[in-house]
């Protein structure tokens, strides 16, 4: 294990954070800055994190504030340099394949934690710092903060003994940091629990006001509606593999799939529309001829009876849903074709075709 | 257009990647080279100050040209 400070034990006590910009990482950062300790936060790109994507695809609501990433503006907040890692390309394994199997939906929260831990340790031998720690809070989440996973992620991690959980460290035995006297137990915090109210006092304290509302999460996978796509595009393609382009997809338009060979991503407004247009490569695109209605991305390889389906489909959510006929111009990397439809009345789209 | 500015496409990123990929543009760069920064994220508007913020680097223009915004970020110490 590290022994970098017993090198200079004049320069203060340097510890990594995991910020995910929440109010726990948050809070966590100010414990120990409040002790002096000069802080540092890492924060992981996975792909699967929500930001404020939905909204940045879709058409923004009047008067909205332009979406931001929490874990930045927190560390700007906090006045802590903060390290952007993007984890994505090795995470696959982590969703495809968790030792520690999924929560409710398709969420390896076990798994990402001692992943993320894990990185986060190799960043701090990288960059000098002393210890790592996280905002977990006892019993706040069902899988991955508990007392019995605890020790669990710092064992499958390697950091048994340096990983400190500054909000809930007094019912935790003492870590390293605190045996070496570098952090003063005494003034980390008990907390547990779901409740809220312990880290909105402290907040207070602190006078912290502008952090997330708590949400049921921060992670696409625990969401019901994303497992679900994500688990129809591991059906249909025999194979838990994913592209980065896959999973930025299952979070924006309309998901449809009338049948086994393809799927339909119609979109949603204006927005949506445009972001769903980069995405062309290795896809067909469907778009009525001559009047407004959604851009639509066709994957699979339907024949000709199931480009006219999709057509039919797409046309019922177009501006032309109420015509007798709607010419529906397929594209796709070889060429473009015409089909003169009929929209598919709303009570002939099936409700299983909704992914 | 920055005359000198090393040009970063990242257009269709969703956050936060067209702060990742700044961040890997401007890593090997020389303190004070500028980098172009284009995205279709709106969330750049807020993301961009606050990352040069956090890093030390200074931010010189924030724009919109319809759906792009473009940010231009000189490379602080």
């Amino acid at each position: 294990m590290s022994e970098e400070r017993g090198k200079d034990a004049t320069r203060p006590v340097r510890a990594l954070g995991l910020l995910s910009g929440g109010l726990d990482s948050t809070l966590a950062v100010r414990v120990l800055q409040e002790q002096g300790i000069e802080v540092g936060c890492v924060n992981f790109h996975t792909g699967f994190c929500i930001q404020s994507h939905t909204g940045a695809i879709r058409n923004p609501k009047k008067g909205a504030e332009p979406p931001r990433h929490d874990a930045l503006h927190a560390a700007q907040t906090l006045g802590v340099k903060l390290h952007m890692v993007d984890i994505s390309e090795d995470y696959v394994r982590i969703v495809t394949n968790p030792k520690h199997g999924y929560g409710k939906n398709l969420n390896p929260c076990l798994d990402c934690k001692i992943f993320m831990v894990a990185k986060a340790w190799e960043l701090k031998e990288e960059l000098g710092y002393d210890f790592i720690f996280t905002g977990e809070v006892m019993g706040q989440r069902p899988m991955s903060q508990r007392k019995d996973t605890f020790p669990v992620i710092d064992r499958d991690a390697g950091v048994r003994g340096w990983l400190l959980r500054p909000l809930c460290a007094q019912y935790m035995p003492e870590t390293e940091p605190e045996k070496r006297g570098w952090v003063d137990r005494e003034k980390l915090k008990n907390f547990t629990g779901r409740s809220r109210k312990p880290q909105m006092a402290l907040a207070k304290a602190f006078s912290i006001v502008d952090y997330p509302t708590p949400a049921g999460g921060c992670c696409f996978l625990t969401d019901e509606n994303y497992a679900r796509k994500l688990q129809d595009l591991w059906q249909f393609r025999d194979s838990k593999a994913y592209s980065m382009e896959d999973i930025v997809l299952l979070k924006a338009g309309r998901h449809l799939r009338p049948r086994g060979d393809f799927k339909l991503i119609i979109g949603r407004d204006e927005s949506e529309n445009h972001f769903l247009s980069g995405f062309k490569a290795g896809r067909m695109t469907i778009r009525a001829k001559n009047l407004p209605g959604p851009f639509t991305l066709l994957e699979g390889s339907p024949d000709k009876e199931g480009l006219i389906l999709a057509c039919r489909i797409a046309a019922r959510y177009g501006k032309g849903k109420n015509r007798s006929e709607v010419t529906m111009v397929v594209e796709g990397e070889t060429g473009s074709d015409a089909f003169t439809v009929i929209p598919m009345p709303a009570h002939q789209v099936e409700k299983e075709w909704h992914v | 257009m920055s005359d000198s500015a090393q040009i970063l496409d990242a257009k269709n990123l969703l956050c936060p990647l067209p702060i990742l990929r700044a961040e890997q543009a401007i890593r090997p760069l020389a303190v004070g080279a500028v980098i172009e920064i284009h995205a279709t994220d709106p969330g750049l508007v807020n993301d961009l100050p606050a990352w040069c913020s956090v890093n030390g680097h200074h931010i010189l223009e924030i724009r919109h040209e319809g759906r792009v915004v473009i940010g231009l970020v000189k490379k602080g110490a």
